[in-house]
């Protein structure tokens, strides 16, 4: 099996994951592509679990998915909120905390 | 085979994650994240990861993206973001330039170490007496039960966050506000 070729992919989708982050001005995109930044992070976790051939690595995949459904929650219900304040998800607009 | 299946299912994650952040409609960006989930979730059967491959589509694709879909015609889809606009000046450039600093940096990496191998037939994951499930569950609720509990306390801070946060305040909350910091609701 390979664990050279999971990582590059991983490295590959976290910096995609990244670039949305930093480029989307919308709220919802900003959470997907935090989205992808975890599944990154899962893929690397399964790889390496595979390659040490043990469990643990899936286990905490598990626990990954779990965390990034509560984000999802969360962010979206503040996603709302500041669509409900301001009328737009535009997240340039939201600089109201800024120094 | 395994290397065309990875190959395949990894192009298709890689299509998908472009698309989720290069589509100017937020819809098609949300179905190419689900792509992006399926390719992910092939990558997991390959790996013996058979229950997180389920996971990962019910989960992911059936309910975040379906949130995902929600909120977004919830909202209105807006399509007038412009990509092409930096909000820093100089910033596309440098972002460029560290980027390919850092594919550099990891392809002499990978080029230095490539670690490669048959994954351990003698390990949990793929004895064969065992289940992937059954191995999966044996050491979640054994030495991870703790985290797993944790997990649980940590769901239900989230759902009732959600709701809070997405509550409409009621009228007399409303008055309240405006006593005391007019400035807070004045886009209502």
């Amino acid at each position: 099996m390979y664990l050279v070729e999971y990582l590059l992919l991983a490295a590959a989708l976290f910096s995609i994951g990244v670039y949305g982050v930093l480029a989307r001005k919308n709220g919802v995109l900003v959470l997907m592509s935090i989205e992808l930044m975890l599944n990154a992070v899962n893929i690397n976790l399964i790889a390496f679990g595979a390659f040490r051939g043990n469990a643990i690595g899936q286990v905490f995949a598990l626990f990954v998915i779990a965390v990034a459904a509560a984000e999802v929650g969360v962010g979206m219900a503040i996603v709302l909120l500041i669509f409900r304040n301001r009328a737009s998800v535009n997240l340039d607009e939201v600089d109201l905390m800024r120094g | 085979m395994d290397w065309a299946v990875f190959v395949v299912a990894g192009i298709a994650t890689l299509v998908g994650a472009l698309g989720v952040v290069t589509c100017r409609n937020p819809v098609h960006s949300a179905l190419m994240l689900v792509m992006t989930l399926f390719g992910i979730a092939v990558l997991f059967v390959e790996q013996d990861a058979h229950f997180l491959a389920a996971v990962q589509v019910i989960v992911y694709a059936g309910a975040v993206v379906v949130l995902f879909l929600f909120v977004i015609m919830l909202l209105g889809v807006e399509t007038n973001e412009d990509l092409h606009k930096d909000p820093l000046r100089g910033q596309r450039p440098a972002a460029i330039a560290l980027g390919l600093l850092m594919l550099l940096e990891v392809l002499l990496l990978v080029r230095s170490n490539w670690v490669t191998g048959a994954p351990s037939t003698a390990g949990a994951a793929r004895s064969a007496d065992q289940t992937n499930v059954e191995v999966l569950s044996r050491s979640l609720f054994t030495r991870y039960l703790l985290p797993f509990e944790a997990t649980s306390v940590l769901l239900l801070i989230a759902v009732v966050g959600a709701v809070v946060l997405a509550r409409r305040p009621t009228r007399a909350e409303l008055a309240d506000i405006n006593e005391d910091d007019p400035d807070l609701v004045t886009a209502e």
